[in-house]
């Protein structure tokens, strides 16, 4: 892979059975390679969001989106690349300790301002959130004290609200494509399979 | 009324008139309610790939949308082939399918099968009806999605407590037809000043543009610009225009596959650049601008790189296209176009590419040829004469064996004042000649089946030949194969018999001249290739030379070819 790089996606999709199903198929079936997705519920009852971190050349992630906007439950895909966006992970790490090093482990998590979420006479929990690098590196500070298990949500992201320091070549003019409303696309969809005319 | 009474109200009201299926338990109360409905014509095909490939057939010759029905669990399964087929040539289908009750779904009941995740990847979407009241709503979003922007298979399975509950709701009528997505004029503007300063134009036509063949042809004739149809688009553009270069591709025609790579500027209108097309993408028109014209916004640039992309239909793209057109046909390009187009052969002496030849010659512009796969079916799209679109049917995308016959029956059905010629191999006839019986119950008599048996799986023995030093592998039929006249026979199918040029044409004239369907079995020498050919890995213009169903010598060649897919 030339310029192989990782590329953040959001996607709004329509809660349906299946959906979360449809979109790994097609990536595993295209050959994209997935790093991490996360989903969760949104404001809009039955709009769904994904926050997907492909791997590949822009050729590759282009060919991905252009790929999912087919897909009939897709209702926005959000290319983070073209928009300033803020992004964060949660990880929950579970350390090990001996009363000698329980000091020098609460005094590593202080600095990375994590919280403890479990106290044990063995083990710490710790969970931090922040972006990939400062996970990765707390992982790696707490790795010599023995990591007993570590989980990762997988990264999320949102679009700015502000545009002021956005290149022009996103915005034209006017709004943003990822900060119009999302229900139109929903609102529509249902509209049409009820046969009312869309007014949009 | 029931779900299932609801689900025949909505595909009357969606004017659909035929529907190709095959019942069982799961799908009963529908096929109780299909009494209800004499609107609706339902067909009994003998296996469910049958009634997929009748529903293709019905589709490809009308451009409307087929239908097909199936039970759960192994009818489910059999229409799968039909929906991948589906799938890869674009083709509006809706599929109904039966399924266990709700309750029974996830226990692995008696004839379950999850045919929504089984056909995931080769439906365009697919639907589990879990309400009734959303029944109706769902068979029109699925009519609609079938038939909108790039057309394509549909699956709705529904439980079979659904078809029986109560159903109280409005039945929908049909959506209105989605609205025509015309190209930018900025990207038609610069595709046309392309095309004013082109030298070695060249044209190339797809099956998305079927639909599109006049605004095809008028903007051709406008520009003076050289046509290629490839094998899905074959029928967009007279065959019979002397604009017209044939076939691009695997085994396509000297003059297409030389143009392309000499041309300078090629315009590509609802075509997706298939590797049978492109033979090795770096070698694929080497020195020209591309343009491509395409819907689906996805096969843009997914494997050629486009300089400029027309996004929207075909219809409006072309008629857009050919506003402000100039003649660009220099002299030159003429004259080597006709130098090309002068080392068509036709096949003189007796075998395939001679059969073909010859059944093909006898049918008129209005007649609807299928083919089923394999080496006649290369032939027939190398040796027929195309004037019309939608009169030639041929699986292209996906290669299935065994499409052919049900899919002659469906395009007999859907125009029962025209003939539907169907030509197939001895392989591929006996994968779906159970619906001999089809043509029997319903007493079709328009449709004329040409087997071209050579005693052998043809295609892969040329591929052996050619690729694994002549080592046949499990492609002998000649013992076991029937006497098809005799099949016929068994099912009242008056059959015909020709084993030489001499016997040919006495037996072709029996064949069209019975008043019944009929059968005719040409009987042809085992080892021939068909030719021209590109060997998969060289590019299009190490093409091999040679007389349509003809075995050159290939030593040289190969060892060419295998040099150059080396190198790359």
């Amino acid at each position: 892979m030339t310029n192989a790089q990782d590329q953040l996606l959001s996607l709004l999709v329509r809660d349906e059975p299946r959906v979360l199903t449809r979109i790994t198929a097609l990536f595993g079936r295209r050959g994209y390679n997935i790093k991490s997705l996360s989903v969760g519920t949104t404001e809009h009852p039955g709009v769904s969001r994904m926050t997907i971190v492909v791997h590949g050349d822009r050729g590759v992630v282009e060919q991905a989106i252009k790929q999912l906007e087919k897909l009939h439950d897709v209702v926005k895909i959000i290319d983070h690349s073209l928009e300033k966006f803020v992004d964060r992970e949660l990880v929950l790490v579970k350390v090990a300790i001996t009363p000698e090093s329980r000091v020098e482990v609460r005094q590593i998590a202080e600095d990375f301002r994590s919280r403890i979420v479990d106290v044990g006479r063995h083990a710490l929990t710790f969970e931090v959130t922040g972006d990939e690098g400062k996970l990765t590196a707390f992982i790696e500070q707490m790795r010599p004290f023995g990591i007993l298990e570590t989980m990762r949500t997988g990264r999320i992201a949102l679009t700015r609200g502000s545009n002021a320091d956005v290149p022009s070549h996103v915005y034209h003019e006017g709004e943003t494509e990822a900060l119009k409303p999302v229900m139109e696309g929903v609102e529509a969809r249902e509209e049409r399979a009820r046969g009312v005319p869309n007014l949009f | 009324m029931t779900g299932a009474k609801a689900l025949w109200a909505t595909l009357a009201n969606h004017g659909i008139s035929t529907v190709f299926g095959y019942p069982g338990g799961a799908i009963m109360p529908v096929y109780d309610a299909l009494t209800f409905y004499p609107e609706v014509r339902h067909v009994l095909t003998r296996h469910e790939q049958g009634a997929a490939h009748a529903a293709e057939g019905w589709a490809k010759a009308t451009g409307e949308i087929g239908v097909c029905m199936a039970t759960s669990g192994p009818g489910a399964t059999n229409l799968v082939t039909g929906l991948a087929d589906a799938m890869l040539d674009s083709v509006p289908l809706l599929a109904i399918t039966g399924n266990v009750a709700r309750h029974l779904m996830g226990t692995d009941a008696f004839q379950e099968a999850d045919i929504t995740g089984i056909t995931l990847p080769i439906t365009k979407h697919n639907y589990v009806v879990r309400e009734v009241e959303d029944l109706p709503r769902i068979v029109a979003e699925a009519i609609r999605i079938a038939r909108s922007g790039r057309p394509g298979p549909v699956l709705v399975d529904i439980p079979k407590d659904i078809q029986l509950a109560p159903f109280h709701g409005e039945i929908p009528t049909p959506h209105a037809r989605p609205e025509i997505s015309a190209p930018s004029t900025e990207s038609i503007e610069r595709a046309r000043s392309l095309l004013l300063g082109a030298k070695k134009p060249v044209m190339m036509v797809g099956g998305g543009a079927l639909d599109a063949a006049a605004e095809i042809t008028a903007l051709a004739r406008a520009w003076d610009i050289p046509v290629i149809t490839t094998l899905m688009g074959l029928g967009a553009f007279p065959s019979s225009d002397p604009l017209w270069l044939g076939m691009p591709g695997m085994h396509g025609s000297v003059a297409a596959n030389r143009a392309i790579s000499e041309a300078d500027v090629l315009l590509g209108i609802g075509l997706r650049f298939d590797d049978r097309v492109t033979g090795r993408v770096n070698g694929f028109a080497p020195n020209a601008s591309i343009i491509h014209v395409e819907l689906d916004a996805a096969e843009i640039g997914k494997i050629i790189r486009t300089h400029v992309p027309v996004r929207g239909d075909a219809k409006v793209a072309a008629a857009m296209l050919t506003q402000g057109a100039q003649k660009i046909l220099t002299p030159e390009w003429k004259a080597t176009l006709a130098e090309w187009t002068s080392r068509t052969v036709t096949p003189e002496t007796w075998g395939a590419g001679y059969a073909v030849k010859a059944v093909t010659e006898r049918l008129s512009e209005h007649d609807i040829l299928s083919s089923d796969v394999g080496q006649h079916q290369m032939l027939a799209a190398q040796l027929a004469r195309f004037e019309r679109p939608r009169r030639w049917i041929n699986s292209g995308g996906l290669g299935t064996m065994g499409f052919g016959f049900p899919a002659a029956i469906g395009a007999a059905m859907a125009e029962p004042g025209v003939r539907s010629v169907v030509i197939a191999g001895d392989g591929g006839f006996q994968m779906t000649a159970q619906e001999l019986a089809t043509l029997k119950m319903y007493d079709i008599r328009n449709v004329k089946i040409c087997i071209i048996n050579n005693s052998f799986l043809g295609m892969v023995r040329q591929w052996q030949e050619m690729f694994h030093e002549k080592r046949y592998s499990e492609v002998w039929l000649g013992d076991s194969n029937p006497d098809f006249v005799k099949l016929a026979d068994a099912y009242d199918v008056p059959g015909y018999r020709a084993t030489s040029a001499e016997e040919l044409p006495a037996a072709i004239d029996a064949w069209l001249n019975d008043p019944k369907s009929a059968l005719l079995e040409v009987v042809v020498p085992h080892e021939h290739g068909v030719f021209p050919m590109v060997p998969a890995g060289a590019a299009l213009y190490e093409l091999i030379e040679t007389e349509p169903g003809r075995t050159p010598d290939l030593s040289d060649a190969m060892e060419h070819a295998a040099e150059e897919a080396n190198k790359a």
